[in-house]
């Protein structure tokens, strides 16, 4: 099957066969590659995640030691993005700054996204009781802001890249849960639940191989979106020096260490790592709403 | 229809009558991600004022897309790639976007299927009404006025009180009538109804369809009518178009076409329907071989060819013309003569199944719901047996607890403590968790929506596997060469087995929750509205399986369906449910032709019969009443038209056998309504509830405490 001109068989008129089985699959991936914000938001994704696996292998200096005089010089044709206080190159120090949020980010999603998953399934299909306490503490949970409940806990575990993955995946699983929850909810309510118990299907199986591939959709959209917080609120945390530390040339550690130049017209250190945060999270952004619009044709 | 036969291109019509709509060839597509896909190829018809006219056609024949071009109610992705759509004279499709809006303001109304989601449910009645009439530029006071009277044309007793309330407040033909009043509030000279009653009971169905009947004879607007059941556009239509696959195929007035069908898809449509009271052991039902194309398919010349017995080589090569019968009547199809090659299917030996030994007992079964502090008794003290191999149809309106007794029966929900049920001598228990393997094989369910019903990740060979492994306990090769002999039994192949739900049609997919039913030997398999989510030809070749299932397993069903046609076609016996109560049981035929329970009476005159056979005219007022207060002594009295008062509503009739194998719940002898139904027969007089049972009614409603 060609991409481009083609026009794809409507579900009913595939032809029956082996190759019909994966047309629907095929046919979202092909809906996927035609839109542009897809395209887009996974080239800038691959652009950074490049510079986080070469790392100073790309860069053109070495983002960690001053070879220069120290002090802020502007953006020239020598240092593209300038250099930072202490004189080392801004362009390679945004390279490489990659590196921690794109492995931080990424665990913290998936550890929210697998506990909110399993917390939604439970809620969705027993109903009931369990329900009804499950949702209260993940109603409790979702009334604490995000970053505060963050900042205590790093304060009080102390911080290291472990503890933030855990307690932003921690944060993150009730909001998965809810969407899960919804989705499960739906689904049970189809004749196809009701068939198998009354042929014995244990609660369990039910729960894992009948209604669970049915709502994996949502959960990779919503995988997606919570990667795109993750980034958002690891670079805050590092902003607020609970996060990454020195000396990572992490995104928003940089932020945080450059900001207070500005007021002095020394933006480049600071602006650079902030669009780089801008940036991915917009990326991430334009591929789960490609995912989510697709999912739901 | 007298007028002399015209030239074979312009059927023949009464000269000086202009037609209110007239749509001449008219073509259009579907948009589908770039490429042009044809919906309608070539639709002409015209409706004359004071006329109906009804679309027929299986569903994604475009009779709905043809309704809405009418009023130019296109969908976004929709073009009209030729032909005109006229109404009184001004072609539509030539129009702007502002002359669009006055005509629909003026010119054209519609009523949709679901009249719960056509009105505003956060506005009360009165101003969506009022604002139907302020929008034609009068003022509040004369709008006001005007909506009251618009309500009490559509036969609403209190519009005062009507327009305090909400939407979700009234019932589904309440919230249909005032839709309908909308709609005329401009006099439209062009009235569309698309599917105006289906999802509407049977006895709502009728009375909506009686007004629909006494408003267009007083509005003289040309009706354009859409519905899938074929007794409703009988009932109503003066004439109708047959479409397949965007085209009309064939045409003519109501009662010649469904009486003498002039083509061959017209007849397969109206034999594979079970009609004139045909029964299983009569014989099978006739099929269209085939499927509808897809949507915007190439097709050959004739559109119908590929699924037609009669095709040569020129239905491939020449676009068949309008034949003109005479008499208004039109066919494309160029073997009209070959007609009568075309046999229904030869005549079965009947067995009598209803002799077999009792596998299903329910004795004193009762379940009650609670719902905020009180008890809403669903279903109220059922004694049942159900026999080897027999059919038990359960009819009765929506609320009847019919659903609640078959969940019963399945183990979905268990019933009250007292209530026995037993299955081949031995006692069942209430949940099906708490019951046996053997017991769950033996009852299975085959449900309303196989959409629904097949979990659509699993390929057709798993849901199959899982079931006969689960209920059978074989393993390994058993149970592959068991899924075979299965799917074989339902004609599915081999190729259809690794396919998932969504990549086979509705036909198939009802086959495969068939099969999956059977995949225990099961005794009893309940089947609830089995083909109602199916289109007719399709419901043939499942009614068939299931009757030739059967006749080869003795299985007994306990079929759920509110087409009459389908029950009586299917059922060896029928129970009549009404408030949860069984209020008359007895062999299908016994039941049927009467003598029968007035509740029953009133059930069968309501259905909109494609036969056009005449019947007593019974119109029940009111809806069934609230389960949680059901009304005193018989449950039916505060709308049954045979009430007396003093012992209808005092006391509770016994249900006794009033001939052998026939059991009503009435006080009425049966030698009395033998009389008083033949009576009703003959008289051509409309039987409606009493007033006296009305304030029974009414009284029973305040005293609702839910």
């Amino acid at each position: 099957m060609t991409a481009g001109a083609s026009p794809l068989p409507l579900p009913e008129a595939a032809p029956i066969g082996r190759s019909a089985r994966n047309t629907a699959r095929r046919e979202r991936a092909l809906l996927l590659l035609r839109r542009p914000a897809f395209l887009i938001g996974n080239a800038v994704i691959l652009v950074w995640v490049v510079c986080a696996i070469l790392g100073e292998r790309i860069t053109p200096y070495d983002p960690f030691n001053a070879f220069f005089p120290p002090g802020h010089q502007p953006p020239s044709a020598e240092h593209l993005f300038g250099t930072d206080r202490i004189g080392r190159d801004v362009l390679s120090r945004v390279m490489v700054g990659a590196r921690d949020v794109l492995i931080v980010a990424p665990l913290a999603a998936i550890l929210g996204v697998v506990a909110g998953t399993l917390l939604g399934l439970i809620m969705g299909y027993y109903r009931g009781i369990v329900d009804d306490i499950l949702s209260r503490i993940v109603e409790a949970f979702l009334a604490l802001p995000v970053i505060l409940v963050a900042l205590l806990t790093l304060v009080v575990l102390g911080s290291s890249s472990i503890v933030v993955v855990f307690v932003v995946g921690v944060l993150f699983a009730p909001i998965v849960a809810r969407t899960v929850r919804s989705a499960v909810l739906a689904e049970r309510q189809l004749d196809y639940v009701t068939a198998a118990k009354l042929r014995g299907e244990s609660g369990l199986f039910i729960l894992s191989r009948e209604i669970f591939p049915n709502v994996l959709a949502p959960t990779v959209v919503e995988l997606t979106v919570r990667f795109g917080y993750a980034i958002f609120t690891v670079a805050t945390l590092s902003f607020l020096g609970v996060g990454l530390q020195p000396p990572s040339p992490d995104w928003g550690l940089s932020v945080s260490q450059e900001y207070s130049n500005m007021i002095a017209g020394v933006w480049w250190p600071t602006l650079f790592p902030a669009l780089a945060i801008a940036t991915t999270v917009i990326a991430i952004n334009l591929i789960a709403d490609s995912l989510q619009s697709v999912m739901n044709e | 229809m007298t007028a002399p036969p015209a030239p074979a291109t312009e059927p023949a019509r009464p000269a000086g009558a202009t037609a209110a709509l007239k749509v001449e060839d008219l073509a259009l597509a579907y948009v589908v991600r770039g490429v042009r896909r044809p919906v309608l190829r070539g639709v002409s018809f015209e409706v004359r004022p004071g006329e109906s006219y009804g679309l027929v056609g299986e569903s994604g024949c475009g009779k709905s897309t043809t309704a809405y071009a009418a009023v130019r109610y296109v969908p976004r992705n929709g073009v009209i790639t030729g032909g005109r759509i006229l109404v009184d004279g001004d072609d539509i499709t030539k129009m702007t976007d502002e002359q669009v809006r006055r005509f629909r303001m003026h010119h054209a109304s519609m009523v949709y299927q679901d009249p719960g989601a056509a009105l505003n449910p956060s506005t009360r009645i009165g101003p969506q009404v009022i604002e139907a009439f302020t929008v034609l530029g009068q003022g509040q006071e004369e709008a006001r006025a005007n909506a009251l009277k618009a309500l009490e044309r559509v036969q609403i007793a209190d519009p005062v009180r009507v327009f305090q309330r909400y939407p979700h407040q009234l019932s589904g033909g309440m919230q249909q009538r005032v839709v309908i009043a909308m709609a005329l509030a401009s006099n439209p000279k062009l009235l569309v109804l698309d599917e105006p009653t289906t999802g509407l009971d049977a006895t709502v169905e009728a009375s909506v369809l009686d007004l629909v009947r006494s408003l267009q004879a007083e509005t003289n607007a040309a009706v354009l009518l859409i519905a899938h059941n074929l007794g409703v556009i009988r009932t109503i239509c003066d004439r109708v178009g047959v479409m397949y696959a965007g085209k009309i195929v064939e045409e003519g007035d109501a009662a010649s076409v469904f009486e003498n069908p002039q083509h061959p898809y017209t007849l397969g449509l109206l034999r594979s329907l079970p009609r004139h009271g045909v029964r299983k052991s009569e014989r099978p039902l006739a099929t269209i071989p085939g499927s509808l194309p897809q949507l915007g398919a190439t097709l050959p010349a004739c559109v119908f060819v590929d699924r037609c017995p009669l095709a040569t080589e020129i239905c491939r090569t020449v676009d068949p013309p309008p034949v003109d019968l005479g008499g208004g009547r039109t066919s494309r199809c160029h073997h009209i003569d070959r007609l009568g090659e075309l046999k229904e299917p030869p005549a079965t030996v009947g067995q009598d199944n209803t002799q077999g030994e009792v596998t299903l007992t329910l004795s004193n079964v009762s379940k009650t719901f609670y719902q905020s502090g009180h008890s809403v008794p669903a279903l109220v003290k059922i004694d049942l047996t159900m026999r080897d191999g027999e059919t038990l149809g359960l009819v009765g309106e929506s609320g009847s607890g019919k659903s609640t007794l078959a969940r019963t029966i399945l183990g979905i929900e268990s019933p009250d403590v007292g209530g026995e049920m037993s299955l081949d001598e031995r006692r069942l228990q209430g949940r099906s968790t708490d019951r046996p393997t053997e017991h769950k094989r033996s009852i299975q369910m085959v449900f309303q929506n196989p959409e629904s019903a097949l979990n659509r990740g699993w390929t057709a060979r798993r849901i199959l596997s899982r079931s006969v492994s689960k209920l059978t306990g074989l393993r390994g090769k058993a149970v592959s060469d068991r899924v075979d002999k299965l799917a074989a039994n339902l004609r599915l192949s081999q190729q259809h087995l690794d396919l998932k739900p969504r990549q086979l049609s509705g036909g198939l997919k009802q086959r495969l929750a068939i099969a999956r039913a059977f995949a225990g030997d099961p005794r009893i398999v309940v089947a609830d509205e089995p083909t109602s989510a199916l289109d007719v030809s399709v419901q043939a070749a499942i009614l068939n399986v299931l009757s030739d299932l059967q006749a080869e397993s003795r299985t007994s069903y306990l079929l759920i369906s509110h087409d009459l046609g389908v029950v009586r076609y299917l059922a060896d016996r029928i129970a009549v449910m009404y408030l949860g109560r069984i209020m008359e049981v007895g062999e299908s035929e016994n039941v049927f032709r009467g003598p029968n329970h007035p509740y029953t009476e009133a059930l069968l005159s309501a259905i909109p019969n494609v036969d056009g056979e005449a019947e007593a005219r019974i119109r029940l007022e009111g809806e069934i009443p609230s389960p949680a207060n059901p009304p005193s002594g018989c449950v039916f009295h505060t709308r049954c038209h045979r009430f007396m008062k003093g012992l209808c509503d005092e006391v509770e009739p016994p249900l006794i056998e009033v001939e052998p194998g026939h059991l009503m719940k009435c006080h009425i002898p049966i030698e009395e309504l033998r009389v008083l139904q033949a009576k009703a027969r003959q008289e051509d007089v409309v039987l409606t509830t009493p007033p006296e049972a009305l304030e029974a009614a009414a009284q029973v409603a305040a005293d609702d405490p839910v």
